[in-house]
């Protein structure tokens, strides 16, 4: 991101906690996320790193109970929007920021037609007539390349299969012109020939549209192609941030290189059997984390220095980020 | 569409004549019959019994009179009242009115109050709110019928004397009147059978709120920047009631079976206070009307009932 230009969004600290039986689960715990305009950025890290509850705080859709934001800001276009009450946040759903869920198949309300649904979010922000509204559904079908959209709007979501129910998704999602469209793995529950095309759809229309993607995925191979800047994530916060080419070519943090020789080779499968390398241990439980860096556990170059505090995301190289204490001797 | 209800229809038949045929061969093996009377008394001589009781095929094997009730029936015979000495279907057709404004009344009323009750209890759970709600809803569904309609006739009819005890299906008054009197006297068994029935239906509507509530769709309708009012109305409920309306449609039965208690209770004369008179009087083709009657009723609220569902439900197709 161009330092110059302030971020489209800015992510400062963020905090979502969970209250539930067995304490509170600190489910993003402090992290730092910024776009800028007209970027896309991957959000990457294993099952249970906070991935969708960042997304969801941004739009302010976690469940409240259980859930709150105790900390920090998510400023949008300069304005915080933590402390911005319903109505106001209403505004800025789809409208300025849109979202797109991993599960196309229960992402949309089986009892309206696909038109209906589109139509609603055209209405409510763009006032149009019911009739224009609908036809601008069309376009919008047609955009994301459904076949005869004319008359697709009028059909049932269960008329669809996964693949063009997460077209539909996106061509609801970019039917106002948001300025960010948050994607939340919006390929994971799709067959592999069909998360191609979603992924150029999607790569396409911010091309179209102009607008800023944040992709959260945990595929790797995913990463390397869409991505500008890479944020990994670990338990809850922030491991590494850097651009795309940068992170794939000199990781940092311990996870991150985890990640990385976890991707599947071709070239080295063919040769080896298996050198899919998988990160030993687990994620930590985010009910009461140990104290420190929350990867102690599973990191081999931990000392028990690691263990005291929280390492701070240090810039050791303009726009490369590293929340590790000995990032500078973790070179592989 | 058309077609639909058509087939449903056709389903129902064999259904309602298995009932038909189970409750007639109950009722002819129950014991005591309608001349029973006619035997202890005394001034009919053994021979006219006996000649009665050929007439009406009283001997006949079980098969053959029920083949023969159910000819009649078709043919729009449905006997005759030996109590009341009038047709049953005269009968069926005077008591019937009260029954269907007492018991649709109530139903109105249970829905108009769990609907709401229940959607707002599962928006806040365990609020005070819906703590309150599920305690009135654990009373309600815990008293009988019975005691609730005598607590409440005791309360305004006998100490504060408002309401009237006795239903009147001959109510003198015209006018603006009529209706006012017919309202105070529905008052009472409205209240007692449509709040019985929302402590159940409130519990339905709250669960299957809740079960909708934290689906994906639910949050997609969030994130488009709805009113949370809109998001739960448009988004939430129309997709709860879906479950709500096979469950009511279960209850009819039981929704019957509560009515004739209560028309005893405030004397109504409907058809629920008619069967448990024709009981008493061992008048088997009434008995066997109405309770056939009842069948009916319940296979048209199912009816109803799928025809909700389709509505509510697209996916449900009527092909
Ligand atoms: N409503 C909730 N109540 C309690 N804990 C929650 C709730 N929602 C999320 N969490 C917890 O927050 C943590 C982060 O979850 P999140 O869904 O953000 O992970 P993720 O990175 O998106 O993972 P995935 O790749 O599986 O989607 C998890 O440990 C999860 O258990
Ligand atoms: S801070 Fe320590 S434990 Fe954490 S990643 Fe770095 S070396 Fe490993
Ligand atoms: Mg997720």
């Amino acid at each position: 991101m161009d330092a110059r230009v302030a971020p489209l969004l800015e992510i400062k600290g963020l905090k979502t906690y969970f209250n539930t039986d067995e304490g509170q689960v600190q489910a993003v715990d402090g992290v730092d996320i910024s776009i800028g305009s007209g970027e896309t950025l991957c959000v990457v890290g294993e099952s249970g790193s906070g991935k969708t509850v960042t997304a969801m705080s941004v739009l302010k859709l976690i469940a409240m109970p259980p859930g709150r934001i105790a900390g920090g800001q998510i400023l949008w276009r300069g304005r915080d929007l933590v402390p911005l009450g319903s109505s106001e946040m209403n505004k800025i759903r789809a409208s300025e920021i849109a979202i797109v869920f991993q599960e196309p198949m229960t992402s949309l309300n089986p009892v309206y037609t696909v038109g209906d649904q589109i139509a609603e979010v055209i209405r409510l922000h763009q006032g149009l007539s019911k009739k224009a509204a609908m036809d601008r559904a069309a376009e919008m079908l047609a955009l994301v390349q459904i076949p005869n959209p004319k008359a697709r709007v009028n059909d049932y979501p269960h008329h669809f299969s996964g693949g063009m129910r997460q077209r539909v998704m996106i061509a609801m999602a970019l039917s106002c012109n948001p300025k960010l469209l948050i994607a939340d793995e919006p390929t994971t529950a799709l067959d592999v020939t069909i998360q191609a095309q979603i992924l150029d759809l999607l790569l396409d229309m911010k091309e179209r549209l102009g607008m800023s993607i944040m992709l959260i995925t945990h595929a790797m191979g995913v990463v390397a192609e869409v991505a500008q800047r890479v944020v990994v994530m670990y338990a809850g916060r922030v491991a590494e941030e850097a651009p795309v080419d940068r992170l794939f070519a000199n990781p940092r943090h311990p996870y991150t290189q985890g990640l990385i020789r976890s991707i599947p080779r071709i070239d080295l499968a063919a040769v080896k059997k298996s050198r899919l390398e998988s990160i030993p241990g687990s994620v930590p439980k985010l009910v009461n984390p140990p104290e420190g860096c929350r990867f102690a556990s599973r990191c081999r170059f931990a000392i028990p220095d690691c263990r005291i505090a929280q390492p701070p995301l240090r810039e050791i190289e303009p726009g490369h980020k590293v929340a590790c204490i000995r990032a500078e001797e973790t070179l592989l | 569409m058309g077609n639909y209800l058509l087939r449903r229809l056709i389903v129902a038949v064999p259904s309602l004549l298995g009932i038909s045929l189970i409750l007639f061969v109950l009722l002819a093996l129950a014991p005591g019959d309608p001349f029973g009377e006619l035997a202890s008394n005394p001034n009919i001589p053994p021979e006219v019994r006996e000649a009665l009781r050929v007439k009406f095929g009283m001997d006949d094997p079980i098969m053959v009179r029920y083949v023969r009730w159910l000819v009649a029936m078709i043919h729009g015979d449905w006997g005759f009242s030996f109590a009341s000495r009038v047709n049953v279907d005269t009968l069926i057709l005077q008591r019937i009115p009260a029954t269907l404004y007492v018991v649709g009344t109530a139903q109105l009323l249970a829905l108009i109050v769990a609907i709401p009750v229940g959607v707002l209890a599962a928006r806040r759970p365990y609020s005070i709110f819906d703590q309150i709600a599920n305690t009135f809803a654990f009373i309600g569904f815990s008293l009988p019928t019975f005691f609730t309609g005598l607590l409440l006739i005791l309360i305004f009819s006998v100490n504060l004397g408002w309401l009237p005890f006795v239903y009147r299906a001959d109510i003198q008054a015209t006018g603006w009147m009529w209706w006012w009197e017919n309202f105070k006297q529905a008052v009472m068994p409205v209240t007692v059978l449509g709040l019985y029935q929302a402590a159940s239906y409130t519990r339905y509507v709250r669960s299957a709120v809740l079960d909708v509530i934290k689906l994906d769709y639910v949050t997609t309708a969030r994130s488009k920047g709805l009113d949370e009012s809109k998001v739960i109305v448009k988004h939430v409920v129309r997709n709860a009631l879906i479950p709500v309306v096979t469950l009511v449609a279960l209850q009819m039965p039981t929704v019957f079976g509560g009515a004739i208690v209560t028309e005893q209770i405030f004397r109504i004369p409907g058809i629920g206070s008619l069967l448990i008179s024709a009981i008493l009087a061992n008048d088997t083709p009434v008995i066997m009307a109405v309770t056939f009657v009842f069948a009916c009723l319940v296979v048209l609220f199912n009816l109803i009932a799928d025809i909700l569902y389709g509505w509510l439900d697209p996916r449900i197709s009527f092909r």
